[in-house]
């Protein structure tokens, strides 16, 4: 029985991306996401930041053309070089402050779903009170009182985000932890946290996954109302929010200063989109073909 | 030969909610010698699983409560262990085997790594990678399994392979007792055969107790030296597998146990279940629980709760053996 017939194994995850390269939406989108996210990577090494913030008002409000792809502004500043170093923020806000509400979503979320109780009563509540609470006027709210920056707008786009994730999380881990496996692994002598981690998670990380990549296009979309509304990145640094708040001066004029920072707006909000309903469909073993 | 290895005294479990109290288990007593293997017999609902999870103590936390007993491994006294150390036993002195081998393996682990999870937690000899690796390659071929296979995960397994897995976790650190809630329930009867011979041929050569949960006789005469037969929540007769196979004395509840298999030798059209159902646990009857469905009831059982009556080591909880000759109050 020696290797004359090899088995071809199949890990998990790679079955995942075999299934997920035959959606072309879903490839659509990873393209797209992989080259917003270059781009906003290596921003610095293409234009150097300086530009996006240099004046020159005798070219103002041009159109797009070959030395100025997407066009200038109402003080002549490239909005291209805008656009791209504006990726760098709307773009990052977005996948900390997802990250973050991942974070403690997790937590909360892990821990009321396995103890339950009256914990999971009490925390449960709180996040009613706190989603009942309109996202947008929650992180109006908190950055109105601790400042504008992007820090403080992380900061408020998270907390609004935490009761969705905390919830998501509770109830995946409830449909897992009365299976007889995580009995087995009591029986086994594993401690709460080993279970927590080693047996519940890794067969939630489906659901994750997709809610992680659905929730970062939502929180870009936050973002940039925010910055569009004056609360959080401020003038004069680029972000797609405030590219478009500035641009609603020269609507008539100059159009394109719109049409820019929104495609970008939708472009990356899509692909997100695209990409996680591919990976739902990837990850679901029902769907299995 | 007569090492304790369980002993379980005057055992009793409620499960209660806001609603309701169910007697689970009341009032079992029962032990186990080094290298013995003890059946526990009864319909579903009838406390088997429940007195299993008690000896490991994973009772649902909220509902399950030991009302009172003892229940003492090798000499130590498992109910009042702090829940740390109660970890330490589980798994490495007692481990058990799950009724569905369909899902007690955990889907996205390899089954390698579940065998090693259940080392490593419990420190097996010197912690060092290349020691366990060997160990599951090691448990791996005692059940019967390729080792190369420890990366592939339970999906790729069939239901008698993964049921070899289980009994390979379960054994992994050598435990001094092994509880296998009925491990044959969910597979084919030849793979039945198979699984039922290895854990027999694992058991004697590794010495390990046994608990052997089941609703099948043919399991029990196959596998075990000592019966229990537990009716509601009782042990209503108990004795060696040749007392309870060949005896001539039983309870009326065993009696109409064996009534309702067929037998090969004897021709019979139908056969002879026993009547009604078990009682609600929330509200048992007084007296014999079995009074309400027996042939033999007396007016005494509708009463009194009979006490063991003996015979050497056959014990049967039932009124009709009080005046019986051979047999004593125990």
């Amino acid at each position: 029985m020696k290797d004359n017939f090899q088995v071809k194994r199949h890990g998990k995850f790679k079955e995942v991306w075999r299934r997920l390269k035959k959606s072309k939406t879903a490839m659509f989108g990873l393209v797209v996401l992989s080259i917003f996210i270059l781009a906003a990577i290596f921003a610095e090494l293409l234009i150097p930041y300086s530009v996006a913030l240099k004046q020159n008002i005798p070219i103002r409000l041009q159109g797009p053309s070959a030395e100025h792809w997407f066009g200038t502004d109402g003080y002549g500043r490239d909005l291209f070089v805008r656009i791209l170093h504006g990726s760098r923020r709307s773009l990052s806000i977005g996948l900390i402050a997802t990250a973050s509400s991942l974070f403690v979503g997790l937590i909360f979320g892990a821990a009321v779903g396995y103890y339950g109780g009256a914990f999971d009563n009490v925390v449960m509540r709180i996040m009613d009170t706190l989603s009942a609470i309109p996202a947008t006027l929650m992180a109006l709210a908190i950055v109105a009182a601790l400042g504008s920056n992007m820090v403080n707008l992380i900061i408020a786009i998270s907390i609004a985000r935490i009761p969705a994730f905390v919830r998501i999380i509770r109830a995946a881990i409830l449909g897992v932890v009365d299976l007889e496996y995580i009995e087995a692994a009591h029986a086994g002598g594993a401690g709460d946290f080993r279970i927590i981690m080693t047996h519940i998670l890794p067969n939630i990380v489906g659901t994750l996954i997709v809610q992680t990549t659905m929730t970062t296009a939502q929180l870009i979309m936050r973002a940039a109302s925010l910055s569009f509304l004056g609360l959080g990145i401020l003038p004069p640094e680029p972000e797609w929010g405030a590219l478009l708040s500035e641009a609603r001066e020269f609507m008539r004029p100059a159009p394109h200063l719109m049409v820019f920072p929104g495609l970008a707006i939708v472009l990356s909000t899509l692909s997100l989109n695209l990409l996680g309903d591919g990976l739902r469909d990837a990850l679901d073993p029902r769907l299995k073909s | 030969m007569s090492e304790r290895v369980l002993e379980v005294k005057d055992l009793e479990i409620i499960y209660k909610t806001d609603l309701e109290t169910v007697y689970a288990v009341n009032n079992i007593s029962f032990s186990l010698n080094k290298g013995e293997t003890l059946g526990i017999v009864g319909e579903t609902g009838a406390g088997k699983t429940t007195t299993a999870l008690s000896i490991l103590r994973l009772l649902p936390e909220r509902t399950g409560r030991i009302k009172k007993g003892s229940i003492k491994l090798m000499g130590e006294e498992l109910l009042s262990l702090p829940e740390g150390r109660m970890r330490e036993i589980r798994g490495d002195r007692v481990a058990m085997i799950f009724q569905d081998p369909m899902t007690s393996l955990n889907p996205v682990i390899s089954i390698g790594d579940q065998i090693s999870e259940v080392l490593s937690l419990h420190g097996y000899r010197d912690e060092k990678k290349e020691n366990i690796d060997q160990r599951v390659d090691e448990v791996l071929r005692l059940v019967g399994i390729s080792p190369d296979r420890k990366k592939d995960y339970p999906h790729q397994f069939s239901g008698g392979m993964k049921q070899r897995v289980i009994i390979a976790i379960a054994l992994a650190c050598e435990p001094d007792l092994l509880i296998a809630d009925e491990p044959t329930t969910a597979l084919d009867v030849t793979i039945q055969a198979q699984v039922l011979a290895m854990i027999r041929d694992l058991k004697d050569r590794l010495g390990t107790s046994m608990i052997m949960i089941t609703h099948d006789l043919g399991i029990v005469a196959e596998t075990c030296d000592k019966v229990a037969v537990i009716y509601a929540g009782e042990l209503i007769e108990t004795g060696t597998l040749e007392e309870i196979f060949l005896g001539k004395d039983h309870h009326p509840y065993t009696v109409g146990l064996f009534g309702s298999i067929p037998n090969l030798k004897i021709k019979t059209r139908r056969l002879s279940p026993i009547g009604g159902l078990m009682p609600d646990p929330t509200n048992l009857p007084k007296g014999c629980k079995f009074s309400p469905r027996c042939p033999h009831c007396m007016e005494i059982c509708c009463q009194i709760e009979p006490p063991g009556y003996l015979a050497e080591t056959h014990n049967i909880k039932c009124h009709l053996f009080k005046e019986k000759a051979g047999w004593k109050q125990a």
